[in-house]
């Protein structure tokens, strides 16, 4: 980070930090207020500070309660126990990174044929964009089950919806990539009489490279909430949906919190990934620094 | 239009071309009859819309007439094409940003499977002639427009195509560099012995450059008027102070107001 951004950064996370705070004394007080009443004390206002932040089950529990119980289920506890957040987000990792790769392959094959068959691209593109327009959190259900039924469970049905979610923004932006070349370049390779074949890895395909990495960014934050979703009907097995929604069941809110912080993780991780192969990628193809 | 050649490389007769538009019928090409012999250097002039660029487009094969026949070499224009019997240069150098100057000029002889030492040979060749040697490894934006324009030049070269067609190369270039292309142009045109179609919009260019000069005008794109040029192949700068030069450029820059008639 350059020094002149550190301060802006840390200004927009402190004010973050202190309306999270703030929504925490509010939404929690109405419980401690019942509690206090109950024992028959009053509460003063650091009191109530006091006993809003540190709630076993609050309605929003407090910045540092969530980083404490991911420091307990990450770093103090065995990445096997099924108690460790890192186990779960392993499971949850690998169908994002199995239905990721699943999805921008397909959305690329997808690409490169409606970019070079019109039928395929009078009969296709409706398809891929009515496929956007179902609400995963409907079919999710039924893909698990149906896939359940003819015995195949575990990562690939998970792994199948996050494709789902993936490969729509590979598809729609390598679609615009493939057909981003000036007509200039079109007609040069023209002029030196190019097959189909040379124009793609020669021009449409150099000529795409931002638009993939634009389009795998999106497609790699869907391919994330594809995994959760995906896990959310299993009946909460493993990974961070099943934390989420037994954390839910219980009044976990914490828990719930720690699965969330934990999943803007991995996206994040999975974003910088991507970022750094964009300049890898730039950088060989001698783009102007 | 124009003498009866021996040898004619590009030949129209009657070419047309009219684009179907909302608003009617556009001619951009009527009854276009040219012969360019081999070695000619051959200049097409006149205003937007007179049909010069449609011309060099419909030779390339990247327009398809409408009316009329023309033979590149003796062949279709699309016969043409798959022969690489010409090297194009657009206005823009078109170069591919992510190759280097080298690997922009061999990019037509991948293409046409030339092996890789060819490859390279020819590309140091070209880029010699147009003095950019050097400057394989650099990328198209660490280029000045100038020089972006003679890698543009060089990589039509590099193939074996003897005709050259060029749609106005220069355009987008400040007149000390066009000056200074312009003087290469010829002595590459010289040394080469290409045939070559230029498209421009500049007088001096057009007679300092031309054996011939075929004068457009528009609406419909037409040829109006077709000159023999009297100035010897040896062309200094300074022959644009000659009188045969002065009395050409009066005759186009006549030929260019007849054309265009009440429209100024």
């Amino acid at each position: 980070m350059r020094s002149d951004a550190a301060l802006p950064v840390l200004t927009v996370v402190g004010v973050i930090l202190l309306l999270w705070y703030l929504a925490a004394i509010m939404l929690n007080a109405p419980w401690a207020y019942d509690q206090a009443g109950r024992d028959g004390v009053t509460l003063g206002a650091g009191d109530l500070v006091r006993a809003t932040l540190s709630q076993e089950r609050p309605r929003l529990p407090a910045p540092d309660q969530v980083v404490a119980e991911f420091w307990k289920t990450t770093v103090a506890t065995a990445p096997t126990s099924k108690r460790s957040l890192v186990y779960h987000a392993w499971i949850t990792l690998s169908a994002t990174l199995l239905g990721f790769g699943l999805g921008a392959v397909l959305g690329i094959l997808l690409a490169v044929g409606i970019v070079h068959d019109r039928t395929m691209e009078a009969s296709v593109m409706p398809w891929v964009i009515a496929s956007q327009t179902i609400p995963i959190l409907a079919i999710a259900p039924m893909i698990i089950v149906v896939l359940n039924s003819v015995g195949v469970a575990g990562l690939l049905p998970k792994a199948l919806i996050s494709m789902y979610l993936s490969f729509f923004p590979v598809a729609v932006g390598m679609v615009k990539g493939f057909r981003c070349p000036e007509r200039v370049l079109l007609d040069q390779m023209s002029t030196w009489n190019a097959s189909r074949a040379q124009v793609f890895w020669r021009l449409r395909l150099p000529a795409a490279m931002p638009y993939l990495f634009a389009s795998l960014k999106v497609a790699a934050a869907a391919a994330l909430v594809g995994a959760i979703i995906g896990e959310l009907p299993t009946g909460a097995v493993a990974g961070l949906g099943a934390r989420m929604l037994s954390g839910s069941y219980y009044g976990q809110t914490v828990q719930i919190w720690s699965a969330l912080l934990m999943a803007a993780i991995l996206a994040s991780g999975l974003i910088a990934v991507i970022g750094l192969s964009e300049r890898i990628t730039a950088r060989a193809m001698g783009v102007r620094p | 239009m124009g003498r009866p050649l021996p040898d004619p490389v590009i030949e129209a007769r009657g070419l047309g071309l009219t684009f179907e538009t909302n608003d009617g019928p556009v001619h951009a090409l009527k009854s276009v009859d040219l012969s360019i012999g081999r070695g000619d250097f051959v200049s097409f002039i006149g205003p937007s819309g007179c049909g010069k660029t449609t011309f060099l487009r419909i030779a390339a094969d990247l327009e398809t007439p409408t009316e009329g026949t023309i033979t590149v070499n003796g062949m279709t224009p699309t016969a043409a094409r798959q022969a690489r019997a010409y090297g194009y240069v657009f206005q823009s150098a078109g170069l591919f940003p992510w190759r280097t100057i080298g690997r922009n000029v061999t990019l037509p002889l991948e293409i046409m499977g030339y092996p890789k030492a060819e490859r390279e040979a020819r590309c140091r060749r070209v880029l010699e002639l147009v003095e950019l040697a050097g400057f394989e490894k650099k990328y198209p934006w660490q280029l000045s427009g100038g020089m972006q324009q003679r890698a543009s030049i060089a990589r039509a070269l590099a193939f074996d195509a003897d005709i050259l067609l060029m749609d106005e190369p220069f355009g987008a270039l400040d007149e000390i560099v066009r000056d200074r292309l312009n003087e290469e142009l010829l002595a590459l045109w010289a040394r080469t012995g290409k045939t070559i179609a230029f498209v421009t919009h500049s007088i001096p260019e057009a007679v300092y450059l031309s054996t011939r000069i075929v004068v457009m005008s528009p609406r419909p794109g037409r040829v109006t008027d077709v000159i023999e040029s009297p100035l010897p192949r040896e062309r200094p700068l300074h022959i644009r102070e000659s009188a045969d030069f002065l009395r050409v450029a009066a005759r186009v820059r006549d030929g260019l107001r007849a054309g265009i008639g009440d429209e100024i």
